[in-house]
């Protein structure tokens, strides 16, 4: 008879590393090119400084780092390593995956390895694979990274959503479990609103008008940078995925007074105070803001979180977080974790 | 049923007090919610969905930028209310 995988019962997250960009922008340093000032970015976005790129620093960098500290805090080796999942929007080339070559750096020999693009989303479905892998039985220890380097494709005479933006990594290390410690996912997308966050143009674009000698048809075509029609996506961010947390705690059967930690996408700081209130959260719930100091650095942002909060309070550890993506497509995803 | 204008200045006034802590006296027809509430564009897209809810009306985004002073708001919901 065809063999099939073992099941194993449940997964958990046994670690999380983080690496950020090492240059800190404030506000200040940007507010020139969008004629706008630290005061109004401050009390808009809860933003003060954001981690950037230092020359020569690139998404696989930060990815590396986070995941060797990851696997060191675990306790295994990296060859025990079966899987890797880098959820980017920041790799440079097509092909080969970001992946791989991580695997490489950190000494994963042979471990599968593949990218995923959901945007700030991009962890939870990450994470949500790894659970999966793991439970079917196709991977014992698997690496869920979300990695970026935004400042590529941010113009800074932009206002919609550059000023947001920074550059990092955060990985999480994932393995079997004896208890339970990774809730049912929520995924979803919502592709109508495909052009709320969007590029300006394509690569193709951009290369056929550097190939163009008439200035007339192609004025218009830069680098691709991102932008954002940041009042609808403010809406969709808090009350529509205030609807997906509470699904998300329903399916967990996890009730907000259970909660030890809160920790969703790092977009804007009114997005997370109104998304706490909609939800209600008992002021003992700790809500991660990381995004003060390193901005929005999508796919990097709840790892980042994460890893920020269980420093400040190692006393999380063991307690329920509920942590939700959401971002460009539109894609979310929601899940309740026993944070390591 | 419909509320009358009257109605609904109270309610939002209400919503407004929930959602800044303004007054509810405060919050009269002839104030602009920027320059005499002092609440800025992120509260106002909070009051938004709040008065989209209580009211059982739309607000497009788009109408967003036209509603300036609360008489603006109130003469908006009270006719999108039909
Ligand atoms: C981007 C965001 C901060 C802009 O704030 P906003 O309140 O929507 O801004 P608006 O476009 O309504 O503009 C309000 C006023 O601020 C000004 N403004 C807009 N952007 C500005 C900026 N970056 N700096 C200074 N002033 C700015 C506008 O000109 C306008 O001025 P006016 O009233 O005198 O005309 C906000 O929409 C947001 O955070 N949205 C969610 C974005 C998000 O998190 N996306 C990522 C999801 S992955």
């Amino acid at each position: 008879m065809l063999k099939t995988p073992e099941p194993t019962t449940f997964s958990r997250i046994l670690s999380v590393g983080a690496s950020r960009g090492s240059k800190a922008v404030t506000n200040d340093d940007i507010a020139g090119p969008i004629d706008s000032s630290d005061e109004w970015i401050r009390q808009r976005t809860g933003l003060i400084t954001r981690a950037r790129a230092a020359e020569g620093e690139e998404a696989v960098d930060f990815a590396t780092a986070a995941s060797l500290e990851a696997i060191e805090k675990a306790g295994i080796s990296p060859d025990q390593i079966d899987a890797i999942i880098v959820a980017t929007i920041s790799n440079p080339v097509p092909t080969p995956s970001l992946s791989t070559l991580l695997s490489a750096r950190i000494g994963a020999v042979g471990a599968a390895a593949y990218d995923i693009s959901a945007a700030c989303a991009g962890y939870t479905y990450a994470v949500a694979q790894a659970d999966a892998l793991i439970r079917a039985g196709l991977a014992k220890y698997v690496l869920a990274i979300g990695a970026e380097k935004l400042s590529e494709w941010i113009d800074p005479t932009d206002r919609s959503i550059s000023f947001l933006l920074g550059d990092g990594a955060g990985a999480a290390l994932i393995g079997p479990s004896d208890t339970p410690g990774i809730s049912k996912s929520i995924l979803g997308s919502d592709g109508s609103a495909w052009d709320k966050i969007y590029m300006t143009n394509t690569l193709f674009e951009y290369r056929d008008a550097k190939n163009t000698t008439s200035d007339s048809d192609t004025a218009e075509i830069n680098w691709p940078t991102i932008r954002q029609e940041g009042q609808a996506v403010f809406r969709w961010a808090v009350w529509e995925m205030a609807k997906v947390a509470k699904e998300a705690l329903e399916i967990a059967g996890v009730k907000p007074e259970e909660l030890s930690a809160f920790i969703p996408h790092q977009a804007n700081m009114r997005i997370i105070d109104e998304f706490a209130k909609q939800l209600k959260l008992p002021s003992n719930v700790v809500i991660a803001k990381d995004i003060e100091t390193t901005g929005n650095t999508s796919a990097a942002s709840i790892p980042l979180a994460t890893h920020r909060l269980l420093e400040e309070h190692p006393e999380l550890s063991g307690g329920l977080a509920l942590q939700i993506g959401f971002g460009a497509g539109l894609v979310y995803g929601a899940q309740v974790v026993v944070l390591p | 049923m419909a509320l009358s204008a009257d109605q609904v200045l109270a309610g939002l006034a209400e919503i407004v007090t929930d959602e800044t802590g303004i007054a509810t006296d405060a919050v009269q027809l002839d104030k602009s919610f920027t320059d005499d509430l002092d609440i800025d564009s992120i509260s106002m897209m909070t009051i938004v969905v709040a008065a989209e809810d209580k009211f059982g009306v739309k607000i497009p985004d788009d109408e967003v930028k036209n509603l300036v002073t609360v008489a603006d708001a109130v003469n908006f919901i009270t006719s999108a209310q039909g």
